[in-house]
């Protein structure tokens, strides 16, 4: 088992005549991923890997291949329009790669896929990992071994870190989220620590945040209210200088400053252990489990 | 990217919110005859992109046009908060009978925009928000219906703005929001909108800044852009796509991905050292963009060590050493350096780096402590 892919996974990549989206296609295969269609306007008809099939639309390719997820690279400016295209055509997970999206295109976006029941993650994210199972998404399939650690996080590149260092101790991955560092996204910290709260081959969960927003306070309050499952965090951002501030009404309406101290501060005070550095989560990972 | 008050309100006014008539000027002269056409006291307003002009004594009240251009020949020459003042608005003075606030941010965890305000604006209007939150009203607005006049007089009664003005707020705050939505804001703030003597609802002051992911639709916005706020090494940097920040440590990081980055900072600072820069080479980074930020990151007289993290994914190896070498060619660097290379490409990029005179480490706590040695003159 794991959270929201895995073996039953029938992934359509759109945009994967592109150049990213071609090569994380070749990744994601590899790793025994089943793609089953891509999606370009204007390329129906071709093929990538000479098996899997390109349409011009994510309905067609849906009615063709049963495809139920779709990972998103196409170029932020047409984006939004790609995300609503695969709410519109049924898709039940997207996952956006995309960095770059204008704000005010995500909140049309996730205001409309939540009226829909779409699960978004992203965007400007790395993708999701289900080790041994599928990866959906660029986080390098060869630094996580499968097992019962659920992994959440806004960061791509120190997820990857994280994962690494706990392969190393011989600890396992449920599955890896990457929820992406944008300010208006899809699936959140909280709808994440939820499913791996429910998921019954999770048993423990590290989250990684960041300084900046409120995401990880709020974690911090369902951690203290709903999680039975322990959880290590970690937060980078301790040695970053103030923040370039959104005028008043920033600071109005996030309450807070989001720094990594009060980051630090709230999850400690809901008995999550945080960790100083990257490694040291595989540590008290050994700790815990070890009991 | 932030816009001038001038400009935020010149935007303001074309969505039909109520702005004084006043006037750009960059010599004391011009400020002197655009007071002599107002005829009226005026107002004479530093234009940086910083918070807090008015306490730092950017804004000033002049009598008469001599006074003008007295006060905008001090202003003309002030530095507020590190930014010399290029530019000063001169709006004719406006006899105040109430402040109010008014904005338009996004709510990220409503994931909506939302409209704020309070009887009580003026400068003190972030006082107000942190000691009594109540006395700020706000209202989210569906991304996909915009913002309705119901929600504007809901607003209204809640920070008991008079009967009589409702009209002219609801005007106000329907401007303000096409504003926002038109110019793809992340911001959009009045502070304040004032009530005038005669009964007028103006925007006073006005805030404004743009999505930059969003620049690529409004190429009229973009060219209003003043980089003059800007520090020449991040702009340098970001010429090359690459994120730079400068701090004031001692050793210089260059890692891929802005979480691991700052990781990379704090570990540095745990184990004893102070970082010198924050530096995302962003993801797929190829030989050259590394060699740029290379020579930005010593371009700092104060760096001592330098720590390269990378962690492949999209990113490679055998690039990010290639253009560690092609920089070192150029820059013949003196400081030591600690190289962290995992993931995809990495033999290869450390095979390439074998015979170039720097440490290696396999993990970042090892590569941190050798890093923080150097800086400090020892051995690694």
């Amino acid at each position: 088992m794991s959270i929201l892919i895995g073996k039953d996974t029938r992934l359509l990549v759109q945009g994967i005549t592109g150049r990213e989206g071609r090569f994380h296609t070749e990744r994601m295969v590899e790793y025994g991923t089943n793609v089953v269609a891509g999606v370009t306007p204007g390329k129906g008809g071709a093929w990538v890997l000479d098996r899997i099939p390109v349409f011009d639309t994510v309905a067609a390719a849906v009615e063709a291949t049963g495809a139920n997820t779709s990972v998103i690279f196409v170029p932020a400016r047409f984006a939004a329009d790609a995300i609503l295209e695969a709410a519109d055509a049924g898709i039940e997970l997207i996952v956006a790669i995309t960095e770059g999206i204008p704000v005010q295109d995500m909140m049309k976006v996730t205001t409309y896929l939540q009226e829909k029941g779409t699960t978004l993650v992203g965007p400007n994210c790395p993708g999701l990992l289900t080790p041994g199972q599928a990866k959906v998404g660029i986080i390098p399939g060869n630094i996580a071994i499968p097992g019962n650690v659920g992994v959440v996080s806004r960061s791509g590149t120190l997820t990857y870190e994280v994962v690494y260092a706990m392969k190393h101790r011989g600890l396992g991955v449920s599955t890896t989220v990457g929820i992406g560092g944008d300010p208006i996204k899809g699936l959140d910290f909280i709808d994440v620590l939820r499913m791996f709260e429910e998921d019954p081959d999770t048993e423990a969960v590290v989250l990684i945040g960041e300084i900046g927003g409120s995401s990880e306070e709020q974690a911090a309050a369902f951690i203290a209210e709903h999680m039975t499952k322990p959880v290590v965090g970690f937060i980078a951002g301790q040695t970053a200088p103030p923040g370039k501030r959104m005028g008043h009404a920033g600071a109005i309406i996030e309450g807070g400053e989001g720094t990594a101290a009060e980051k630090i501060k709230a999850l400690k005070a809901a008995g999550v252990r945080v960790a100083r550095h990257p490694e040291e989560i595989a540590d008290i990972l050994v700790d815990i489990l070890k009991k | 990217m932030k816009l001038h008050e001038y400009q935020s309100k010149r935007i303001f006014a074309q969505y039909g919110v109520p702005i004084p008539p006043g006037k750009v000027a960059t010599t004391p002269d011009e400020v002197e005859a655009i007071a002599r056409e107002f005829g009226d006291p005026v107002a004479v307003k530093a234009q940086v992109l910083v918070g807090g002009r008015g306490k730092a004594g950017g804004i000033k009240l002049a009598r008469t046009p001599e006074e003008a251009r007295e006060v905008a020949d001090r202003i003309l020459n002030m530095t507020i908060k590190g930014l010399p003042v290029k530019k000063v608005l001169v709006d004719p003075a406006v006899d105040i009978q109430q402040e109010i606030y008014l904005g338009i941010t996004n709510d990220r965890t409503a994931k909506r925009p939302v409209l704020m305000a309070s009887s009580e604006g003026g400068v003190d209007i972030e006082e107000v928000a942190r000691r009594s939150p109540e006395k700020i009203a706000k209202v989210h607005i569906h991304p996909l219906l915009g913002l309705q006049s119901y929600q504007v007089r809901d607003i209204a009664l809640r920070i008991n703005l008079p009967r009589e003005y409702w009209r002219a707020f609801t005007q106000v705050a329907m401007g303000l929001w096409k504003a926002y939505q038109a110019n793809d804001a992340t911001l959009a703030e009045i502070n304040p909108l004032v009530i005038t003597g005669d009964g007028q609802l103006l925007a006073l002051d006005g805030k404004m800044i743009i999505d930059d992911n969003a620049l690529f639709r409004h190429p009229d916005l973009a060219e209003m852009q003043d980089l003059s706020a800007e520090d020449p090494m991040e702009l340098e940097a970001r010429k090359y796509g690459l994120s730079y920040i400068k701090l004031d440590g001692e050793i210089g990081c260059m890692v891929n991905g802005a979480g691991l980055a700052m990781a990379t900072m704090d570990i540095i600072k745990l184990f004893g050292g102070e970082p010198a820069n924050f530096l995302d080479i962003g993801g797929g980074a190829n030989a050259e963009k590394v060699a740029a930020a290379f020579r930005i990151i010593l371009s700092d007289p104060k760096v001592k060590a330098v720590l390269i993290n990378i962690f492949g994914g999209i990113t490679r190896g055998d690039e990010v050493a290639r253009g560690i070498l092609q920089a070192m060619e150029e820059v013949k660097p003196q400081v030591p350096m600690v190289v962290r290379l995992v993931g995809t490409n990495a033999e290869e990029g450390l095979r390439l780096l074998q015979n170039a005179a720097m440490e290696t480490a396999e993990t970042l706590v090892e590569a941190a402590r050798k890093a923080v040695a150097l800086a400090k003159g020892g051995a690694a």
